[in-house]
């Protein structure tokens, strides 16, 4: 069943450029420090501004640092508060989901009123208001945004377990005599895992964006660590002299977003049983 | 409320069986009730029943009479919220099934007490291996190694007769049939080596040829453990084929019960009539297949006395009004209507 969706995911060209420009980013995130680049906050006062060239393939910034080496070291920022706050949201918005779900009662109605509530404030809203009040840090922004994209994986996961809760083969686990902890965690769980992996890899590419944004007001990496966001952020001040400045941080977004969404679209079709 | 009873053991002419323990009883439910959140009366009303060791009883009736929430109810499987046990006893080996915790219960179910379900297709989980699953019953109930596990899954698939036992346990329940699958269900459901098999409508999912599989193979293995089974079937087919017992439902209620020939050769109910006249038989049609006309009512529907008597050709004022008592006599048949028997009012003219 698996080789069979990694097979159908393989066979979906849009899928596949999705999956290769993730790799990428992933695979320059990841190769960043054995790169021949100069460090990303080394200053040149010779070469403040440059347009790309030879020495300076991307060009260079306000402070003469060069841009390729921050926009390398910037997809870590960007591509692990992607990962992260993913991460975050899955690992508490799904067990509440699944507790939710699979209870039902007070325990539920509890859970959904605290989400409808948060569902209510728009996402970024949210991720703002909660990285101001944790304080300005990209480990802060993870946290806000990881937490801001929760809401959305407990929701999923309630109305997957739902589902999947009336099906025959939980009441056969029931018959067998396995207790709640047990049926949660390998009757119900790997059932409603595909519609949660294909959320969570598109909330990544939303997160990124989060990210850039939180660090674009300044609430994310804080100077002088790059991230695209605040590369971005920096950029603007230079737009008519230095438009490269604003042109790399944005593409990359771009790239990185369209990856994921592409990706987390194949997954979709990939793991959707009624299509053969 | 009417307290039936149905004796399904000490047949005298019940076949051999190997099993050891023979003809004692098992599972002895009495006074059964059940009743649905929002509903005016107990859905389930009095039912009663005794199952012995190594004998099969067929719980008959059709759609929405109460089988299998029978069932359900004695295996502690309803939703507790939405249906409520009133009242009633289930009596297995020396402990009330209704009022254990529900840590006991866990523990009983699967171990002493299994279950096999209608729709093979659905009952297995879509993303574990069926050697798996089968093992995860064989842990859950007994301290043994992942290995012995699967030995015992192993052991369980040959006893079921599924070919190439070795290489089936490694497959997802998608790559097998649903006959396949129904005979990794009652492997699962054997595992442990159950006193009590609850199988509610085994086959009805099956083609008719693989159907007479399953239940040979049922019958075999039940042979084997000693068993005992409760069957629940709306198909008297199967009933004819498998049954020493048989208790016929209707709305909640047993109407008629006893030995599989008496109920076949000799019905009292006039539901169990009815049941009998609709069943179609080989050879050149002769007229219309009879049916019983109506559909079962809506508990709110129930009249106060026999819940038949909205759809029974022979009712009268006393049938609508008061509950017929349930009356068993030698041989262990008993039924539940006032106007049997029916022969009687045929002779007199049939003022139905």
């Amino acid at each position: 069943m698996r080789s069979r969706s990694l097979t159908k995911l393989l066979a979906n060209p849009s899928a596949l450029f999705g999956l290769a420009l993730v790799c990428f980013f992933i695979a320059v995130a990841i190769l960043a420090p054995i790169l021949p680049l100069d460090g990303p906050a080394a200053t040149d006062w010779g070469a403040i501004r440059k347009a790309p060239s030879a020495a300076h393939w991307l060009g260079t910034d306000d402070l003469g640092r060069d841009l390729l080496s921050r926009m390398v070291w910037g997809a870590r920022a960007s591509l692990m508060a992607g990962v992260v706050s993913v991460f975050i949201a899955v690992v508490v918005g799904v067990p509440f989901g699944l507790v939710a779900g699979y209870f039902g009662g007070w325990v539920d109605q509890i859970i959904s009123r605290i989400v409808d509530a948060l569902l209510s404030t728009p996402f970024l809203i949210l991720a703002i208001a909660l990285a101001a009040f944790l304080g300005p840090s990209l480990t802060n922004a993870m946290i806000a945004i990881g937490l801001s994209a929760m809401p959305v994986f407990v929701r999923l996961t309630r109305g997957q377990v739902l589902a999947v809760k009336t099906e025959d083969y939980v009441e056969g686990a029931r018959a067998i005599g396995l207790g709640h902890g047990r049926i949660l965690a390998r009757y119900i769980l790997p059932n409603v895992f595909a519609p949660i992996l294909v959320q969570a890899t598109l909330t990544v590419a939303t997160a990124i964006i989060a990210e850039a944004s939180l660090s674009f007001l300044g609430l994310g990496q804080q100077p002088p660590a790059p991230s695209w966001g605040s590369m971005l952020n920096t950029a603007k001040n230079f737009l008519d002299q230095a438009p490269w400045m604003a042109l790399w941080p944005g593409i990359a977004i771009f790239l990185v977003v369209i990856g994921f969404n592409l990706l987390g679209d194949g997954l979709r079709d990939a793991l959707d049983p009624r299509e053969i | 409320m009417s307290v039936e009873t149905v004796e399904a053991g000490g047949r005298a002419n019940g076949p051999a069986n190997a099993g050891s323990g023979d003809g004692a009883t098992v599972l002895r439910v009495s006074d059964l009730s059940v009743r649905f959140a929002g509903q005016p009366v107990d859905t389930i009303d009095g039912v009663s029943f005794t199952l012995s060791a190594g004998r099969t009883l067929c719980l008959v009736g059709e759609s929405g009479c109460g089988k299998s929430v029978t069932s359900l109810a004695t295996m502690r499987l309803l939703p507790e919220k939405a249906a409520r046990i009133t009242s009633g006893e289930a009596r297995f080996e020396d402990r009330d099934m209704l009022r254990l915790s529900r840590r006991e219960i866990e523990r009983v179910r699967g171990d002493r007490m299994a279950m096999i379900f209608q729709e093979p297709m659905t009952s297995l989980n879509p993303v574990f291996k069926v050697g798996d699953q089968v093992a995860e019953a064989v842990a859950r109930h007994r301290k043994v190694g992942r290995r012995e596990a699967r030995e015992r899954a192993l052991e369980m698939f040959r006893r079921v007769q599924i070919p190439a036992p070795e290489r089936r346990l490694d497959d997802y329940p998608h790559q097998l049939s649903g006959g396949m699958r129904q005979r990794v269900m009652i492997a699962m459901a054997l595992a442990n080596d159950p006193k009590l098999l609850i199988a509610d409508e085994p086959t009805t999912a099956l083609d008719v040829t693989i159907q007479a599989q399953i239940l040979r193979l049922m019958r075999t293995l039940q042979d084997e453990s000693g068993a005992a089974m409760l069957l629940i079937t709306h198909d008297l087919g199967v009933v004819a084929d498998i049954a020493d017992e048989v208790a016929v439902m209707y709305a909640g209620r047993i109407v008629e019960s006893g030995p599989v020939e008496t109920i076949f050769n000799d019905p009292q109910h006039p539901y169990t009539i009815g049941l009998m006249s609709s069943m179609p038989t080989l050879g050149a049609p002769k007229g219309r297949l009879a049916t019983i006309p109506g559909s079962v009512p809506s508990p709110f529907e129930f009249p106060p006395g026999c819940r038949f008597a909205t759809r029974c050709p022979f009712a009268q004022t006393r049938c609508f009004s008061e509950v017929p008592p349930f009356e068993r006599n030698d041989d262990g048949h008993g039924w539940a209507c006032w106007r049997t028997p029916i022969e009687t009012i045929a002779e007199a003219g049939g003022h139905a």
